[in-house]
């Protein structure tokens, strides 16, 4: 048995992980010294974390206006309550669509309530997606607008209290 | 940015395997070597590409709480307005967006009340009501670009 973590030491492992992995060959055994841990107690701590959902995976965050994907539209639908569910679902699993949730209407000022988001490099492009997903679906029926971004003032800039960095989300 | 670069970017948006020696798999798979892959990474980070390596917390479980929100700013004030916000910790993202509800930007708080209380500072600040939209629902996260 490998010893585990204390909670000092936990938490020192928390913060130091918001801050990113260490590019090192062993990342986890680069934590560990920090903390005064052995590597196997640091991955199995980061494992654990990882299935109970504190993260999703250890990845990136890509500047993604910078990598030219500019055409950035927000699919929203006025979906009735009784099919919204079915709907979010398959729409989710269609390619292209990057994130989907649904969020409540505001009358009179807001009517929808399923939003997809859609990135690509050409607007044209997505357009096309969009139909092509809509028809698929059955959807094209429904009232539904497109809303592209033309600028972006602030992306992925967030700090939070506990200070961790989300995962770019609705961008 | 080259064909390694892309496909290394590519690989990492599905998550860096949580095992002692993870380059060595990364390498393995590109055909490249663990340092030099290490070196694209920092590279990356360095010239802004990538703005983050490492675990995408799920601010939620951390006990924070988010929301989408719009404003419709008049014209002529669009940019005094954005400002406002750039200025707030509290803004996560902003996008300009075509629609009457113009202004589109993400709240992140420590908890529920904090967003209420910031969603009350910009309706004050700006004079302008907040179409707030929390999430209900979440039917799929899975920000890839393929680069």
């Amino acid at each position: 048995m490998t010893a585990l973590l204390d909670d000092l030491q936990t938490m020192q492992l928390r913060r130091l992980l918001e801050a990113g992995l260490p590019l090192a060959a062993r990342p986890y055994q680069a934590l560990a010294e920090r903390i005064g841990a052995s590597e196997q107690a640091v991955l199995e701590q980061v494992r654990h974390w990882s299935e109970d959902g504190l993260f999703r995976r250890v990845g990136l965050v890509l500047k993604h206006r910078a990598m030219g994907f500019r055409a950035n539209a927000m699919l929203v639908m006025d979906i009735p309550d009784e099919q919204v569910e079915e709907a979010g679902l398959r729409l989710g699993q269609a390619a292209g669509i990057n994130l989907c949730y649904q969020r409540p209407r505001r009358l009179p000022d807001w009517p929808y309530n399923l939003f997809c988001m859609v990135h690509g490099r050409e607007r044209e492009q997505v357009c096309e997606l969009i139909e092509a997903l809509l028809a698929e679906h059955q959807l094209s029926h429904v009232p539904h607008q497109l809303l592209f971004s033309t600028r972006a003032f602030k992306q992925c800039g967030g700090r939070y209290a506990p200070s961790a960095t989300r995962e770019l989300a609705h961008g | 940015m080259d064909d390694l670069d892309r496909r290394l970017i590519n690989r990492l948006q599905h998550g860096l395997p949580l095992v002692r020696q993870p380059w060595q798999i990364l390498a393995d798979e590109l055909e490249s070597d663990p340092q030099t892959l290490r070196a694209r990474v920092q590279a990356l980070l360095d010239d802004g590409t990538l703005t983050r390596f490492g675990p995408m917390f799920d601010i939620e479980r951390l006990g924070g709480a988010f929301t989408l929100a719009a404003l419709s700013v008049p014209e002529e004030r669009f940019d005094a307005v954005a400002a406002q916000l750039d200025a707030m910790p509290e803004v996560a993202h902003n996008y300009r967006r075509e629609h009457a509800w113009n202004m589109w930007f993400v709240l992140g708080c420590a908890t529920p009340e904090g967003i209420a209380e910031t969603i009350r500072y910009i309706e004050t600040q700006t004079g302008l009501p907040v179409l707030n939209l929390p999430k209900e629902e979440t039917y799929h996260v899975g920000l890839h670009f393929s680069v």
